[in-house]
């Protein structure tokens, strides 16, 4: 068992981290063939490309699934996102989705359901 | 080792995700109404804060015992292929404000779920979303011992601004879950716009 915060090597501030959010999607890029034969990433690195690579996933659920805490998560994707092995969707701030008229999909979808 | 990996020229959706906050106190429902439309159990997630509340930023020190682990509980609905709701349980000490924020921000609205027998535990998530503007409606989660109150005794009880909505409900129940969820979207489309006049004339 490694210590979470071992696993970031005591790293915690990253360009990218800042303010990842919980709903922030993480999807692999598409050019990625092995990321373990990449021996800079930790098993830990390589699990997140795998996971996001046929559904892209939100921050909150790579931390779920991988028992970390969302900070560890957020310095992970931070270095996959230096390498250029993932790219982080951000979430659309709410005011601008009554505009694209998101939310009236959100209310038809939630009423289908 | 890669099972199942998607055909390259065929990449996968990129969701748009939203996220509806889920407060109240300690026993009235929050999991239970997750639970009940989420299509995937509840799941946790977990912030390391420092004694005063604060996510950790710096390492240093960080193991033992001047952290805090809070766990949240999430649930995720796909409305459609490229659209997501997540509901986060919020963590229910008022100590972790600062966690609040983090979830808070960038949350299309948020139910705060109340338990008549007990109403003072969700003054502090009343508090909280009126000063930070984010729309919220209440859900009056109707436990089978508990009296049963009209919504306007509620209203005044909590002393609500007349256009907060206040909805019966059953967390336990998904068709009411899914009334309470639409009421907060209608809400905050409603909210937003009338923000947005105010700020324009
Ligand atoms: N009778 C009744 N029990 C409920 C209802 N909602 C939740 N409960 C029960 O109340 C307890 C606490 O619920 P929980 O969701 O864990 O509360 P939380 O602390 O807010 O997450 C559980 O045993 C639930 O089964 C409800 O609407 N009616
Ligand atoms: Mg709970």
């Amino acid at each position: 068992m490694v210590r979470p915060y071992a696993m970031t090597r005591g790293r915690t501030s990253h360009a990218v981290q800042h303010r990842l959010d919980l709903i922030a999607v993480v999807v692999a890029e598409p050019h990625v063939d092995d990321p373990e034969d990449d021996h800079s990433l930790s098993p830990e690195h390589v699990r997140i490309v795998e996971m996001c690579r046929d559904t892209p996933q939100s921050v909150a659920e790579l931390g779920a699934e991988l028992d970390l805490p969302v900070g560890v998560v957020r310095v992970l994707v931070g270095d996959l996102v230096d390498e250029e092995l993932v790219h982080v969707n951000r979430p659309v701030p709410p005011a601008e989705l009554v505009d694209e008229s998101i939310l009236r999909d959100v209310i038809s979808g939630l009423r289908a359901l | 080792m890669i099972l199942g990996r998607t055909e390259r020229g065929t990449p996968p959706v990129e969701p748009v995700t939203l996220k509806i906050l889920v407060a109240g106190g300690f026993g009235v429902g929050k999991t239970t109404l997750v639970g009940a439309v989420s299509e995937i159990k509840p799941l946790r997630t977990e912030e390391v804060l420092t004694e005063a509340g604060r996510p950790v930023d710096d390492t240093t020190g960080v193991e033992g015992k001047h952290t805090t682990t809070v766990a949240m509980d999430f649930g995720r609905i796909t409305l459609r292929e490229d659209l997501v709701l997540y509901l986060f349980g919020t963590p229910g000490q008022d100590r972790f404000w600062f966690l609040w924020d983090e979830l808070a921000s960038g949350a299309l609205g948020a139910v705060v779920l109340a338990d008549t027998r007990r109403l003072e535990d969700c003054f502090a998530a009343v508090d909280y979303f009126e000063r930070r503007s984010i729309p919220f409606v209440i859900g009056v989660n109707c436990f089978d011992t508990a009296a049963h109150y009209p919504p306007e005794t509620v209203r005044q009880a909590l002393d609500l601004d007349p256009d907060v909505p206040v909805v019966l409900c059953d967390a336990r129940r998904r068709e009411s879950v899914k009334d309470v969820l639409v009421a907060v979207v209608q809400h905050a489309m409603a909210y937003t716009a009338e923000h947005r006049q105010t700020v324009t004339t």
